[in-house]
């Protein structure tokens, strides 16, 4: 077993923070006691000189332009659950351990991820990309890993024997033992972890409660752990909320690639992938706008749904500020693992964001493909279609088909070839009864020439180019 | 003449007047060996734009392309046709033999999103190769749709008329098309490695069916709307 723990340290900061680009001094505060105090801080607080354990006013007082909010547990937990989203596409089993803990299971995922050091380094861009920060640690044992990520010790340990030296010097504050205990610990002078382990089992046991032992034992793995595993959701929809209102769309873009790792995550582990996307931008007083990304193919690739959406947003045109986004995954279509190119890139995926990017722009019915329909009407002969299947070819055909047959009166065309006569149709009301020539004009140009059999009118239908 | 000279001409960063440069790039065969032998390279050049200049549609612009067209679409990447005038006709065009699964048809609205779109599938590389009909050519447009060509590694086909014949153009090759008895008339204006003055006649396949008409030709003028 190797468990990989996260400590979210700063989580109740970065869920009011992860949404804006430039940081401005953030304050979390929270009633205690009949006091409100702060109880997190950003750099930029900081540097104005508040502290974690002010009163908020003065707080307030100190940094010109300090923005408090109140501690939002329930936007913690749903960040936790989307973090756990995302950690499934390292591996499924994940654990949560609230208030800002996640722990994974990695023993069985690290040929996947190519070792270790590359999947902590993938871990780390990705819990980054998402605007938040975590302090990393891996252990044998679940406990221990979260001890080691709670007291910032960033090691990768793997053995058992190093596990019990490193936690011999952490602190008994991190323990999750009550203040009563962790008091009585002190007063025997007891510091560290170390401490606590070097002290009579027997008698710890009695004056500070099994539960002591077990935390010690379950830490070093010496008792079996039973962890509940995440279950993630059914389908994928996570909210936002912009720290200001934004009327700018390429704005809210930063916001949104704040969850596309979190899609990415999700998609992952379902097997899944999507072929459309839903932005929702929520406005005051307003209708919600509803920004849609479709992608060519089923795709769980957040590069790709980054640059589309980068497309999309760079033309929208906002109506009114918009203060929280949500991203819903409104059909999650099934999708196999894709094998990493070993030498080149193909140009299929090249292709398919072209194909993207074009609709984006010009519109999904301005770009598209074409293919042979079965009917001997030439303007129904083909059609317009998405992906086309099969062909029937004829070389009796121009390459070029007028929109509509177009009326021919005076000069000459020489008729070179025909007739050929369609007569079809009669069933659907667009019938045609025509004798088909092919006829080269004054310019030498060779054109496709029919004679409508019912009014004796002469019409251009093509232009054998 | 010396041999050792002969063996220094023959290096290949070494170009004189009288030949036509060797491009490193590899070409595409016309399939219409009298134009090979014109081309640089022995085909149409990839990575690089060619400019057809025509006085009138339906001589057979397209049939002149369709060979080297359906040899692209074997291959990976889509055949994109921006801006076309007329409705490329499915049925004919699998007839020459062009995998209609790889092609693409852009109608943009407006002559600027025109030349977005070609320079965008030019640029990607996702193309074999790019068909565009655009009007309001300019040299900076141009210029910019050349450097896509040679980023994406993409044959890059612009249609206009022959009226710009006279104009400046970066376009690695420049074709003046008019239709002759026997086929196709086809001058190069331009060319890597110097012009040349006599056109190509081109045989054309015979457009349409090969019955001979029976019936006595109508008085006919095409009316454009």
């Amino acid at each position: 077993m190797l468990w990989l723990a996260f400590h979210f340290h700063s989580l109740s900061l970065e869920v009011f923070s992860r949404g804006a680009a430039v940081p401005e001094p953030l304050a979390v505060v929270e009633k205690q006691r009949g006091r409100t105090w702060v109880i997190a801080c950003n750099d930029v607080a900081e540097a104005c000189g508040v502290r974690i354990g002010m009163a908020a006013p003065a707080a307030q007082a100190l940094a010109d332009g300090l923005v408090v909010r109140k501690r939002d547990p329930e936007a913690e937990r749903e960040s936790l659950a989307g973090l756990a989203v995302w950690a499934g596409r390292f591996t499924p089993s994940v654990s949560l351990e609230p208030p800002a803990g996640l722990l994974l299971e990695i023993s069985t995922c690290l040929s996947l991820h190519r070792g270790l050091a590359k999947l902590l380094k993938l871990a780390r861009s990705g819990v980054n990309e998402m605007g938040y920060s975590a302090a990393m640690a891996c252990a044998p044992t679940s406990h221990g890993a979260w001890l080691l990520a709670q007291a910032g010790v960033e090691k990768a340990v793997r053995d058992a024997a190093r596990l019990e030296t490193i936690l011999a010097a952490l602190p008994v504050t991190l323990l999750d033992q009550p203040p009563a205990v962790l008091e009585g610990l002190e007063r025997v002078g007891a510091q560290t972890l170390g401490d606590c382990l070097r002290l009579p089992r027997g008698g710890v046991a009695r004056r500070f409660g099994q539960s002591l032992v077990d935390e010690l034992d379950l830490a070093l793995g010496q008792l079996p752990e039973a962890r509940a595993f995440f279950v993630p959701p059914a389908s994928f929809e996570r909210s936002l909320e912009l720290p200001a209102p934004v009327r700018d769309a390429e704005a809210l873009q930063f916001a949104a690639h704040r969850l596309l790792p979190e899609l990415e995550g999700f998609l992952t582990l379902r097997q899944a992938g999507v072929q459309e996307l839903e932005l929702i931008c929520r406005h005051e007083r307003r209708e919600d706008t509803l920004i849609k990304l479709g992608f060519a193919k089923p795709t769980r690739d957040a590069g790709r749904a980054q640059l589309l959406l980068r497309e999309t947003l760079g033309r929208t045109r906002l109506e009114a500020a918009v203060h929280t986004i949500s991203l819903r995954a409104p059909l999650l279509l099934p999708l196999s693992a894709t094998c990493g190119d070993l030498f080149q890139k193909s140009r299929e995926a090249d292709g398919d964001l072209l194909l993207e990017r074009l609709r984006i722009r010009l519109g999904k019915d301005a770009v598209y493909g074409i293919e042979t329909a079965a009917d001997h009407r030439p303007e129904r002969g083909w059609r317009v279609c998405e992906a086309p299947a099969g062909a029937a070819a004829n070389r009796h055909r121009p390459l070029w088909l007028l929109p509509r047959p177009l009326p021919c009166h005076d000069g000459r065309l020489k008729l070179t070839s025909g007739p050929e006569r369609i007569e079809s149709g009669w069933w659907d009301g667009a019938d045609v009864a025509r004798d088909y020539y092919v006829a080269e004009d004054r310019n030498g140009a060779q054109l496709w020439v029919y004679c409508d059999r019912v009014s004796g009118e002469w019409y251009v239908h093509g232009v054998f180019a | 003449m010396n041999p050792s000279l002969e063996l220094v001409l023959q290096h290949p960063g070494i170009w004189r007047g009288n030949q036509r440069a060797q491009t490193a790039d590899d070409a595409l065969p016309t399939g219409f060996a009298a134009l090979d032998a014109l081309l640089p390279g022995g085909g149409w050049p990839r990575g690089a734009l060619t400019e057809v200049l025509l006085s009138r549609q339906g001589i057979g612009e397209l049939r002149l392309l369709t060979p080297a067209l359906a040899r692209l679409s074997e291959a990976d990447g889509w055949l994109a046709w921006v801006a076309p005038p007329y409705v490329p006709y499915a049925a004919a065009l699998a007839a020459t033999g062009i995998d209609l699964r790889r092609l693409l048809v852009a109608k943009p609205r407006s002559e600027a999103d025109a030349w977005w779109t070609a320079e965008q599938a030019l640029r990607s590389g996702a193309c074999g190769a790019l068909l565009a009909w655009l009007r309001a050519a300019d040299e900076r447009r141009m210029r910019r749709l050349q450097l896509a060509a040679e980023t994406g590694h993409t044959w890059g086909v612009l249609f206009r008329h022959a009226r710009a014949a006279q104009d400046r153009s970066p376009a690695a090759l420049r074709l003046l098309l008019e239709p002759s008895t026997e086929g196709l008339a086809v001058h190069v204006i331009k060319r890597r490695g110097g012009p040349v003055s006599r056109p190509v006649v081109v045989a054309m396949p015979q457009a349409g069916s090969v019955r001979r008409a029976r019936r006595a030709a109508p008085t006919l003028s095409l009316l454009h709307s």
